[in-house]
């Protein structure tokens, strides 16, 4: 596709997305909006591994860190400008923390190292009772309201997301296109190669960690005001492995990967749920099949037919 | 003169792991606008030398200066910052990106302003890389890699280019073009060190040659007199058979 055929289509998804909310029903819009929410924490697992090449089964522990800050600090009292922030810098300092360990080990090592966080993180939810409310958690969550009009209703908090989401996928694209994105590409590729050439690769993989995670507490912030009440069982470590998923499946490293993959771990067990308990046998066979067949992802189809014509 | 020479070795003790000695109390030195070519045979560590003036290995014992100053242990981002870049032995590239994107990464320490300009200055030294600026890397041909390579190192415009085989794989012409490159670079000031098996070639453009032989200085001779040294064929280009190394220490 030429740029501006894609640009076309890009715009024309944009609009469809805005506009079919507004014949849908109360739960169509909460998908939707549930959709922009996992996309903002898959978008930044996509740097983490896609761009940069990191292993992580940790992204939903970040999305809680972001919930759980929104969800105790909202229902303080406080400002949502006020906590956003403040969530996405706490995850940003997580997702630093997390960084470390791959700085040392790759591949299936930081995979563990990773889980192993998210399973710590769960069980501070958990068990923290006095903090987090434990598997009561936290209710009453009250959504922001922007400049006195009020986000309570589907619709409104639906845009309110969809806007973020969409600036939060501006500034990504903006650092991806960037001489520093190139680094992080560099460092997936051959680590040794991008320290010859001067990339500090310490530097980027903390980054590659840090920024995914800010994205994933983000979401989080988001989360929590969408559903009003958080516990733990959203950042289970199900939960970052079905943000992986995402990744994986709409193709790691490209950059509408996490918006393909996302649609179809958010949306397609619910077309699927007519199956009842088979859902998840075929939704898991889907994955083995697209694994096997397609493991640059959906979005490496196009690739996949061009590829072929010319052979023949 | 001392202040010529801008690379020193002395008695330098490296190698990749403790018990594994390369460079053995290697002193050798390159002077400032010359070209410095080092050969020998496989194993003798000539890319060892390079990788140790790099900053990717740490010597155990001796020092190596740059300009005089110790260098022992400077991070490959200092020594990139000092003045020096690297071309390693191989390929180098990282296939998956595209060409600009490869130069441009050449020049991550840049300010970013200044970035155009010098891609600028790359794609008109080499038109053949200009011609395939938004191709993906990996598709190049081997010498089209290597010029890329090249280029991308002198992005930051470099004071000392250490390059390890740049010959491998390129056509007698390009072989040509690349010495002609180091050569014109050379007489601007540039200090080249440049490890080459395609001795008699590059002798013709080097000032100066170093033969290594297991990890010391067996040889110190200027380009042309070895050039004319009837011995030349029998002492470099027969091989030799690798000889046992020392373990331990
Ligand atoms: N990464 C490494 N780890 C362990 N040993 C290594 C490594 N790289 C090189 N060596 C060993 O160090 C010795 C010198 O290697 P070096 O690469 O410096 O040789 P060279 O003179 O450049 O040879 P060639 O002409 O084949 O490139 C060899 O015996 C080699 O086996
Ligand atoms: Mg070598």
């Amino acid at each position: 596709m030429s740029t501006r055929n894609r640009l076309v289509v890009l715009f024309a998804s944009l609009v469809a997305f805005a506009v079919l909310p507004i014949f849908l029903k109360t739960y169509g819009v909460y998908l939707m909006t549930l959709f922009c929410v996992y996309l903002m924490a898959t978008m930044g697992l996509n740097l983490t591994v896609g761009y940069a090449g990191q292993m992580s089964l940790g992204q939903a522990a970040f999305f809680g860190i972001g919930a759980y800050h929104a969800a105790i600090l909202l229902t303080l009292g406080w400002p949502f400008f006020v906590v956003l922030p403040i969530a996405a810098v706490a995850c940003f300092a997580a997702g630093l923390a997390l960084g470390f360990p791959a700085l040392r080990v790759q591949h299936h090592y930081l995979a563990f190292a990773t889980l192993g966080f998210n399973v710590l993180v769960y069980l501070v939810m958990r068990n923290e009772e006095k903090l987090t409310g434990g598997t009561f958690g936290i209710a009453n969550i009250p959504r922001p309201s922007l400049v006195g009009f009020s986000l309570d209703k589907p619709l409104p908090f639906f845009y309110f997301t969809f806007a973020a989401t969409i600036l939060l996928a501006l500034a990504l694209w903006w650092l991806l296109r960037s001489p520093w994105g190139r680094a992080f590409a560099a460092l997936r590729d051959n680590p040794i190669r991008a320290e010859s050439l001067g990339v500090n690769i310490t530097a980027y993989t903390l980054l590659a960690f840090a920024i995914g995670a800010a994205c994933a507490g983000i979401g989080g912030v988001y989360f929590a005001t969408l559903v009003n009440f958080v516990e733990p069982a959203p950042f289970h470590v199900t939960a970052s492995l079905t943000m992986l998923l995402a990744v994986i499946v709409g193709g790691s490293g490209r950059f509408f990967g996490p918006m393909l993959g996302t649609v179809v771990v958010v949306l397609l067990p619910e077309w699927l749920r007519f199956m009842q308990n088979w859902y998840l046998a075929v939704f898991g066979f889907a994955v083995v099949a697209l694994m096997i067949w397609l493991p640059g992802g959906l979005l490496s189809i196009p690739e996949r037919f061009k590829a072929k014509g010319a052979a023949e | 003169m001392a202040e010529d020479r801008i690379i020193e070795f002395d008695k330098v003790v490296a190698g990749y792991s403790p018990s594994l000695t390369i460079l053995n109390e290697t002193t050798l030195d390159a002077r400032r606008g010359e070209i410095t070519m080092l050969i020998g045979p496989n194993g003798a560590g000539k890319s060892t030398v390079l990788k140790t003036l790099f900053g990717m290995l740490v010597p155990r014992q001796g020092e190596v200066r740059f300009e005089g100053k110790r260098v022992n242990g400077k991070s490959q981002r200092e020594l990139l910052a000092d003045g020096i870049a690297f071309v390693p032995q191989g390929r180098n590239l990282f296939g998956s990106l595209s060409v600009r994107h490869n130069l441009e990464l050449g020049g991550i320490t840049l300010p970013r302003g200044e970035l155009p300009g010098r891609i600028e200055e790359a794609l008109a030294r080499f038109p053949r890389i200009r011609e395939r600026i938004d191709n993906q890397a990996s598709t190049m041909s081997g010498g089209e890699q290597k010029q890329l390579e090249i280029s991308r190192a002198l992005l930051l415009r470099p004071r000392v280019l250490l390059v390890d085989e740049p010959s491998i794989g390129l056509s007698p012409i390009l072989v040509q073009d690349v010495f002609k490159l180091l050569r014109a670079l050379a007489d601007g000031g540039t200090t080249v060190l440049m490890v080459e098996q395609n001795v008699r070639t590059a002798l013709n453009f080097a000032d100066r040659a170093l033969v290594l032989e297991m990890g010391r200085l067996a040889l110190d001779r200027p380009a042309s007199e070895l050039l004319k040294d009837p011995d030349l064929n029998r002492l470099f280009l027969g091989g030799h058979a690798p000889a046992k190394r020392s373990a331990g220490g």
